[in-house]
């Protein structure tokens, strides 16, 4: 008997070492392929980093060149995606913490918002080839904020709502008892109690974009030469490494990897920006 | 407010005039406010239905002409102008799988390892570093996918695996050579690097919201850790980790960028997983801007409406189950 319970308590024992075992073996292969792909990209992208790169234009094959274009390119789309997505955002996102918080129709906004925020951004470029692309005739900057934009306010839309949340109902109440009216005390106590969260929305949302590929493919499309002009097709980051990348050219798969090391970079730095916001933000 | 604002009154005005229309101009701006926020709220809902739209008008001409053929075709021959669906779906589908294979036990385990036995000071950290590699962009992934991780797997993992299975019926043809590097496997593997910290984040977050007294009552009848699991923490935690498992599906599904650079880009159906595949959205992305013809966009257009549905239905249903398990916690 007590021989049976001994070997029942060691076969338990055996099987949860096992089991710890694996777990933490899988943490060590989750977190070795984070450390694999950022020295793949140190000890490709940095002997490229140069002042050449931020100041010279994408090269043709065979000579020197930077990524001045699609960084400036990259740039003016990310702004512009931001300045018309995150507005849009934030007022849907205060309408579903503020003023319709229990309501059939927030519920259904917050479906369809969690649907669009995981659905696949190429499908996004193929939206907005039809509805902007096909109808003006030609390729432009402005179809590729666009598209960006359409990304931009899901991610604006859960921070917002989740951060008007966490204000404290007394905030509001004291405001509505002195008289003020409710879209006074949104814009005035509930945001700026929410302040830190909001920004942080407005951070993810870059760092998704910034090296968001599919969707540019077919809306800004690429552009050898500098162009500021957003009814032309346009340079961008993703792009450029995309189309170097598979090139067979030396010079420009060495650039590809630079400009991925850049993206990945601003992307890093943007979270780790984002996640110390919200945790200051905590502590106050 | 409105007493403040009538300290500002000027002299020409009588009290009750001037009152009258400050309170106006605040009633005004506040219902200014709330439809500003409304019309944006629904303007999410028209963004849903204008991609519907969109797609379904630009996929027409290409689902008239082919019909339900479409998606049980395998042709896709820009020549003579026949289109089919089945050898990207089938590409889609497959990648997908093996990224799950592998995604989902790894992603369920390290959410073990985070909940129940790191140390707490190491938590934070490693919590980071999955989300970190969360928000690594998917171009970065295609790229060490082609030069770094592609001629690794060509040069060590795939000749061992011919030889492996090599005298085995039926696996012999699921892993038949050449070894090239790019194929459905890579593209696979790929995916499940990717998906692998959306899995870990939402099963750790679910396995979090588990009542701690259920796992201390368990603890205290003697249980191993790995039976607190087994037996307490996934019971209770089913429907949000398969919530979490759906959504990791749906990034699959509709990745792209990393996939188009490792699949090869081979409009057919193989049984090795080996060879060279495609997939919808590595399909599109290469062949869209140079597609000449309007049947030819249409076709490319009906992949991308196949593809919406097919991840709006598996988002829907993760969402679905996610919302299920919050309400449980929420009645807690």
């Amino acid at each position: 008997m007590s021989q049976r319970m001994l070997s029942l308590y060691a076969s338990r024992r055996r099987r949860n070492r096992l089991a710890m075992g694996l777990s933490i073996g899988a943490t060590v292969f989750g977190l070795a392929w984070l450390a694999l792909i950022l020295m793949a990209l140190l000890l490709h992208g940095f002997s490229g980093l140069s002042l050449d790169v931020f100041t010279q234009m994408t090269p043709p094959p065979g000579s020197s060149g930077g990524l001045l274009n699609p960084i400036i390119g990259s740039l003016i789309l990310t702004i512009l995606a931001i300045v018309i997505g995150a507005p849009l955002g934030v007022l849907a996102g205060t309408y579903l913490a503020e003023y319709g918080r229990f309501e059939k129709l927030s519920s259904v906004v917050r479906f369809i918002n969690d649907i669009l925020l995981s659905a696949p951004s190429i499908v996004i470029g193929l939206f907005i080839y039809e509805v902007v692309v096909a109808p003006m005739g030609h390729f432009s900057g402005f179809a590729g904020a666009l598209s960006l934009a359409v990304i931009v306010v899901p991610v604006v839309l859960r921070t917002t709502e989740d951060m008007l949340t966490l204000v404290p109902n007394g905030l509001r109440e004291a405001a509505a008892s002195i008289g003020l009216p409710r879209s006074l005390m949104i814009r005035r106590i509930a945001y700026r109690a929410a302040r830190a969260g909001m920004v942080t929305g407005v951070l993810l949302a870059v760092a998704r974009i910034a090296g968001e590929t599919a969707p540019l493919l077919f809306t800004a499309l690429n552009n050898q030469f500098w162009s500021t002009n957003l009814n032309a097709p346009m340079a961008s980051l993703p792009v450029v490494i995309f189309q170097f990348a598979l090139s067979p050219y030396a010079d420009w798969q060495r650039l590809a990897w630079t400009g991925a090391l850049i993206i990945t970079l601003t992307v890093l730095a943007l979270s780790i920006l984002a996640r110390s916001l919200v945790s200051s933000g905590k502590s106050q | 407010m409105s007493e403040v604002a009538l300290q500002a009154m000027p002299m020409t005005e009588t009290p009750a005039t001037y009152r009258q229309k400050v309170l106006g101009r605040l009633r005004l701006s506040d219902r200014l406010f709330f439809w500003l926020t409304r019309a944006a709220a629904l303007t999410v809902l028209g963004i849903l239905g204008a991609v519907i739209v969109a797609l379904m008008i630009g996929a027409w001409p290409a689902l008239q002409e082919f019909g339900f053929g479409f998606l049980v075709t395998e042709s896709w021959n820009p020549v003579t102008e026949k289109f089919g669906a089945i050898a990207p779906v089938y590409g889609t589908l497959i990648t997908s799988l093996i990224a799950m294979l592998i995604a989902v036990p790894v992603g369920l385990l390290i959410a073990v390892f985070l909940t129940e036995l790191c140390p707490l000071w190491l938590r934070k950290p490693i919590g980071i570093a999955i989300e970190l590699l969360a928000g690594i962009p998917s171009i970065i992934y295609g790229i060490w996918g082609l030069f770094v991780f592609a001629p690794f797997l060509q040069q060590t993992v795939q000749p061992a695996l011919i030889e492996l299975f090599g005298p085995i019926p039926l696996l012999n043809t699921i892993f038949a050579g050449p070894p090239y590097g790019i194929g459905m496997l890579t593209a696979g593997l790929i995916l499940a690097i990717m998906v692998l910290p959306f899995i870990t984040s939402i099963s750790r977050d679910v396995f979090e919201a588990v009542p701690p007294v259920l796992k201390e009552a368990a603890y205290g009848l003697g249980c191993t850790t790995w039976e607190v699991v087994r037996y307490v923490v996934l019971p209770y935690t089913r429907l949000g980790v398969i919530g979490g498992v759906m959504l990791g599906l749906g990034r699959a599904l509709g990745e792209t960028m990393a996939v188009t650079f490792v699949i090869g880009n081979a409009h057919r159906i193989s049984g090795s997983i080996l060879a060279p595949g495609t997939t919808i959205s590595a399909t599109i992305a290469n062949e869209f801007t140079e597609a000449v013809g309007d049947l030819y966009t249409s076709a490319l257009i009906a992949l991308g409406l196949i593809l919406f549905v097919i991840t709006f239905i598996v988002l829907a249903c993760a969402r679905l189950m996610l919302m299920r398990i919050d309400r449980k916690a929420g009645n807690k």
